[in-house]
This record gives C-alpha cells, structure tokens and sequence, in this order.
C-alpha cells in the first residue's frame, strides 16, 4: 500500500501543467474571472482543444479514443484541472451517454456517435426526469408508439414531456428514456432513445432558477419521429442502460479536485476579509476550525474515491458504492458554498446579476456566492437525490 | 408566567394577516419587485392610514398605539409570512428605536413622520472592513462649529433607496475599533454630499452602498450623546435581532407548512412521498426547530426590558437557534421539494432566500455564539 507518485507520473504532471498553461483559451479565462455566463462556444472550446490532444475522453476505452492512462494518470489529471481553475469538459456526451454507447450500442452506433463526442461536435442534454417521475424514475411517461413510416422505414412517435434537462437550450441531440410497453413492468417496458434536437415537434423552454440563471430546461415533446435505428440495446431493456448511466453519473459527481480548489478559494477570500476580532477571518477559531473540518471530510472523500477507482482499475465497473461519493461529494460542494457566503459577511447580499460586471460593488469574489450556494442546493437532489443513493447503499450494499 | 397574547395584540396581527392575504400574494410581490421601484409606496401609505401599524410601538402621546416590542414581534412575524420589504424594520423598529431611547431633541416630528408614513429610516452602520463589530468604523464625523462634518463609506443598507433619512454612526474621537468616540447621526438623504449606489439584494430588497462626501449637519443631527452611543447601537441592534428573529419564525412557518403541504400531494413509488419515515423524521426536526426558534424569539423579546447584558444575552442566544434553524429548515424545505424546490417561480425557494440572508442579519450564528461566550463568562474566561 503506498501514495508514491513513480517518475513517470511526475513527468506526466509536468505534462499536463504545461499542456494547460499553453492551451487554456485566453477569453474563456477572462470570462470566467468575471463571473460571466458562459456560451455554448465557451464550454466547447477546451474541449476541442483537448480532444485535438487526445484528452477529452481519458476515461474511455481505448480503442473507442481513451487515453489508456492508469487510475493514478487521471487523478493527477483532474488535479492539474481543478488547479488550473479550468471548465470541466460537460459530462452529458463524454461520461454519461458514451459508456452506453460503447457498453451496449451497435457498431453503427459506436462509429456514428462516439467521434462527436469525443471532439465536442456535437451538445448532448439528457431526457430523463419528468414532472411526475424524479426519485421515481421507473414510473415515467413519455411514451414512444412504433409506426412504419411512408418511407417503408420503422420508426417511433414520441409524445411526453421531460424536465430539468440542464443546458438542453444548447443540445443538438438528446438521449431520452421512453416508454415502448405501457403493460410491462414499470421497469421492464422502457427503451433509450437518441432524438435529434432539431426534429419537428421539440419545444425547449426555459425554467428560471432560484438565484435567476438558465440553466434547466422543459422539453415537451409532441409527435416527434426517431429512427429506430436510434434505439440504443434492445427495445424494452432501456432500463438496463440508464441504470448503467447512473452509475457513472454517480462516480464522476465527487468532484474531489474541484473541491479542494474550491476550499483553496475559502481560504483566500477568509485571509482577506476580517473577523469580528480584526485579524483575517481564517485566524478566526470558529472559522478555521470548520474549514479544517471540510478538509478532513475532503480527505476522507478523496481516499475513498481513490479506493474506488483502484477498484475499477482492476475490473470493477462503478458498482452501488459510488453513492458514497455522491452523498459526501455534494454534501462537501454545499458546504463550500455556505462557507465561501458565510466568509464574506455583509457583502454576500447584493445581487449584481443585472448591474452587469465591474458594478464595484463589495469585493469581486464575493460576487455571485449567494446565487452559488443557492444553485448548490440542486447536487443533493439530482442524479438520484441522496435520499435515494442512501436507499441503493441499503438495498445493494446492506441487503436491506 | 404568561406567554398569551394580549386582544388588542391578537387584533393587531389578523389585522396585518388579512390586509397581506389581499394585497401580499407571491404573485403581486413577485411583480412588484420586478418593476421600479422595487417596493410599494401604496403598501405604506396603507399601513400607515388604513392599519395604523407604524405606530404600533410609540406611545398615544405621540400618536402611537402605546404598544411596544412585542407588538413589533407579532408584525414583525406576519410580515415574515409574507415576505414583505417594505421597510417596517428600518424605520419602525431601529429607526423607531434610536429616536425613542435617546431623548432626541427633535423625536417626536420625526416619530410623527413616522406614524404617518412620511419619513422612512434606513440604518447605515455596517462598513466594508468591520463585519459584525459595529464600533469598527472608518466613517468620522468632524466637529466643525457647532455641527460636525461626516466622511466615509457604508455598506449594504437595506432600505436606503426607499429612505428619506438615514441613522449613520460615526466615529467623532477614539482609534477605529474603540468602544468609545461612537456617535449617531440622523441625517437627510437629500443632504449635499450623500450618494447612494442602490441594487437589488438575492432576497428581493433594495440596498445602497453609501457614500458621505464632506457631509455637512447641524448640532441637532446628532441622537444621543457624542462619543458615547455605542450602547445605545447595541441595544437597538439586538431589538432589531429580536424583530428580525419574529420575522424568521414567519418565514420558517411558511417553509414548514409548504414543505408539508408538498409532500403530501406529490406522488413517488405510488405514495405520497410524506409517508416516507425519512422525510417524515425530517419534517418532524424542521417542526423541532421551528418551535425552538419561536420559544427563543419570546424569550429574548421578554429580556429586552432587562438589563443591557440580560438583553444582549437574550438576543444573541435567540439569534444562534435561529440563524441554525434558518439553514436547516431552508435547506430541507428545498431538499424535500427536489427540483421543483430549485425553481423561481415557487414560492418556497424564496422563502429560502430570506432565510439565507435572515442568517447572517446582525450578525451570524460565530458572532452570536461568541457575544454571548464573553457575555456569560466575561473576557478573560
């Protein structure tokens, strides 16, 4: 058992470092410094840049453009990002629909989707949630009806509504749980289809949340015809691949490195801002003792992450356990959240979304932290809320 | 013992419940703060002439109702429920408050605007550099004849873009964070030299950075005596603590009730989700906290008549249940409405918000719990 990083990694850091300070795009950093929104220009350009790199897709196979890297490559990875302060690569295509496809597609499939992917040509958003299926996912019903087509083809009407589909205004192409047997098994008569964003009979509409971004979005679907060609595995046995999406969805939320640039910029703003005694705030007992606690907890989220993925190195796939990582990764990012308001005192009030930048008012950091602690409150409630990942511990880990 | 509500205290708050019931819904709100001026003036002007409630805690003689602070405590709860931002706090309850402690010269013009809706108080203390240290003060007043002349920036005061006066405190002798050389000034918005930076804050009200440049005021501006109004800053403070507690428990009502109502109607796994053992423990802790946050409330509003460090004990131990309970039952009603909770156009995350900001109000649940430390066990302890 040991920690050692072995030469080759440590040339591999000094790679990765590099990589980054030469590549990162300038207006993106600049964006990000002023706390803009981004685009959807924005969030695909490093991902271009890396896939020309070959490094959008480490965790992939290789054959389908994965880096082959080992698990302790792709830690120092993920690290040399969170230090670099870079926007992650959106995970919709690249962690989310890509293991489906290359677990349980066609070749077609593989050939026809994966490289869009993997070179961040093409917007994915998931269909997953519905208004009246969320915790509950099996119940849903937006139902997909096979026709034949004039042309001779098969195809599937697809009638529903789907939501909190997040940046499904920019989506090209969607990747939606249907329902083909209205008899079966709530489990046993779903399918997963891929539908082309631009297909008649798709309305986006936007949902506003509470601290006033755009984020989510409604997708109402009326008449929409797919292909069944766009049918990934088998029709009726969807199920067996969102299931499969939802742990990787799950392994990928801990985002340990974020957090730990995120506690780095606690700390930041607590040596600047005073505390009630005049010294700076992080010399403060009250506060330093619960930004030492996080980074204890972080520590703690950090080795089991990485027990996880010694794990999968050696064959195991993200199995229920991943739900630790979702409970203590998001419960950690919320806690970050409230640390970072709590640090800037009066001045986590202001809301300047509308005032546009350099409003001046208050310290530049402190903009936008109330708006990201109330934004956080979603990670406890999606990808399975943490009341249901505790219930997968129980039933799949406890046998309960 | 008594903690029963006087009738004329029971009048006073279906009264306020009913006028907000007609004229407060989220959605005339929600309008309200959208469009300019990001208030009501015709609310006011209503709960100055047609409830009379601006009076509520002046005595008869000056055209009040004679109550005092529990009457603030029960509008102060209502207008919780409702989320309202019109400037009752600012101007009833702190401005109120200095005008009514300190022997003003000029109180009862001012308490008379007061009642009648005419003048409007914003409090300007807070400043960039002094957290919740109220004696930390850049802002100086310079005497100058027999006036002073105020210099200095204050931060995020609530209110002041509705304001025709605001209450500054200024630092007129002593080193920046002294307990001594604090004094309070009462000084015109319109006076030459006061500018203000006015925005939104997350929680639907309006707040001004503001600025004095040169601010020239008479002798009569200033409330109290120079050099000498830091403890009468404490004890409007933790009056305003205490009504702003009031106004959490509203809020914190309303987050409870919407979270039960919520989950008794939305439907998972073929139930409704209430019959979750959970999300019912849940609901049952929220409740806790709830109930413990008003049982402090009446606390610390009984120990406001006692000694100044009765009531500073009081207020502070109220304001740590409360600023905990603000993130606990905020989050969980968020938590238990799921992605419905993390839309604008629910009224529940907004009632998060307040709660959010109700948190670190006068200071946080740190502060607090250190006051009280050195309170109950002195400095050296």
């Amino acid at each position: 058992m040991n920690l050692d990083f072995s030469p080759e990694d440590a040339a591999f850091r000094e790679e990765a470092r590099t990589f980054i300070a030469q590549n990162y795009p300038k207006e993106l950093r600049e964006k990000q410094n002023r706390g803009e929104e981004l685009g959807k220009e924005d969030y695909l350009s490093w991902h271009r840049i890396l896939a020309k790199k070959g490094w959008s897709t480490p965790s992939w196979p290789v054959e389908f453009g994965g880096t082959g890297w080992t698990p302790t490559q792709k830690y120092i990875w993920s690290e040399e990002q969170a230090r670099a302060d870079t926007i992650g690569i959106l995970p919709f295509g690249v962690s989310m629909l890509a293991p489906v496809i290359y677990t349980f597609g066609t070749q077609e499939q593989k050939e026809k989707f994966l490289p869009g992917i993997r070179d961040g040509l093409v917007w994915w958003c998931q269909g997953y949630s519905e208004p009246g299926a969320g915790s509950d996912l099996a119940s849903l019903k937006t139902k997909a009806e096979r026709v034949t087509g004039d042309d001779g083809k098969e195809y599937y009407i697809v009638n529903g509504q789907k939501t909190w589909t997040t940046l499904g205004q920019h989506a090209d192409w969607g990747f939606f749980l249907v329902r083909t047997d209205p008899d079966a098994k709530p489990q046993a008569g779903i399918s997963f289809l891929l539908i082309d964003m631009k297909t008649p009979g798709i309305e986006v509409r936007r949902i506003t949340t509470l601290e006033g971004g755009h984020e989510v979005n409604d997708v109402f679907l009326d008449n929409v015809k797919v292909p069944v060609e766009n049918r990934i595995f088998h029709e009726n046995q969807g199920w067996t691949c969102a299931k499969a999406l939802l742990a990787h969805e799950r392994s990928g939320i801990a985002g340990v490195a974020r957090s730990k640039r995120g506690l780095e910029k606690v700390r930041e703003i607590a040596k600047t801002e005073n505390s009630d005694t005049g010294g700076p705030l992080l010399a403060d007992p009250f506060f330093k003792r619960k930004v030492a606690e996080l980074e204890i907890d972080l520590t703690a989220l950090e080795f089991t992450e990485l027990r996880t993925l010694a794990g999968e190195s050696s064959g195991k796939g993200p199995g229920p356990e991943s739900s630790i990582l979702k409970i203590k990764g998001t419960e950690i990012q919320q806690r970050l959240n409230e640390l970072a308001l709590e640090a800037v005192g009066h001045y986590g009030a202001p809301y300047l979304r509308d005032l546009g930048h350099n409003a001046n008012i208050g310290p530049d950091y402190a903009e936008g932290l109330a708006g990201a602690y109330f934004n956080g409150r979603k990670t406890s409630i999606y990808g399975g809320s943490n009341e249901i990942q505790r219930n997968i511990i129980a039933k799949a880990v406890l046998g309960l | 013992m008594d903690f029963s509500f006087t009738e004329e205290q029971s009048m006073l708050r279906d009264t306020v419940a009913s006028y907000l019931a007609d004229h407060y819904s989220f959605e005339q709100r929600r309008d309200a703060l959208k469009a300019e001026p990001g208030w009501r003036p015709n609310v006011w002007k209503a709960f100055a002439e047609e409830l009379g409630i601006l009076g509520a805690p002046f005595a008869e003689d000056l055209g009040g109702l004679g109550g005092g602070s529990t009457e603030n405590m029960v509008i102060m709860e209502e207008l919780g429920k409702a989320l309202v931002v019109e400037p009752y706090l600012g101007t009833v309850v702190i401005g109120g408050g200095f005008l009514k402690h300190s022997g003003y010269a000029g109180a009862s013009d001012l308490i008379g605007g007061v009642i009648g809706g005419e003048t409007i108080i914003a409090f300007a203390y807070a400043e960039p550099q002094g957290r919740y240290t109220w004696q930390d003060l850049k802002t100086t007043a310079r005497k100058d004849g027999s006036g002073y002349v105020i210099n200095g920036h204050k931060a995020v005061v609530i209110g002041a873009p509705y304001a025709t006066h605001l209450i500054v405190t200024a630092r007129t002798g002593g080193g920046q964070r002294d307990e001594g050389g604090v004094s309070v000034f009462i000084v015109p918005k319109t006076a030459p030299g006061v500018t203000t930076r006015d925005y939104p804050t997350v929680d639907g009200f309006r707040a001004s950075e503001v600025t004095f440049e040169n601010v020239s005021v008479g002798a009569d501006a200033l409330i109290g005596q120079e050099g000498g109004g830091l403890p009468l800053v404490e004890k409007v403070i933790d009056e305003a603590t205490v009504a702003t507690c009031a106004e959490a428990c509203g809020v914190f009502r309303k987050l409870h009730e919407g979270t039960l109502e919520y989950t008794k109607q939305r439907k998972q796994f073929g139930q409704p989700i209430s019959q979750f053992q959970v999300l019912q423990h849940r609901m049952v802790d929220m409740f806790i906290n709830l109930e413990q946050s008003i049982s402090m409330t009446y606390m610390a509003n009984i120990k406001l008549a006692d000694s100044d460090i009765e009531r500073a004990k009081g207020a502070s131990a109220a304001k740590v249940q409360i600023g905990k309970a603000a993130k606990f039952i905020g989050q969980n009603a968020i938590q238990l409405h799921g992605g419905m909770g993390m839309t604008d156009e629910m009224a529940i995350g907004h009632y998060f918000k307040r709660a959010t900001m109700i948190e670190s109000a006068f200071g946080s649940v740190d502060h607090h719990l250190a006051r009280y430390e050195t309170l109950s066990l002195g400095k050296a302890a």
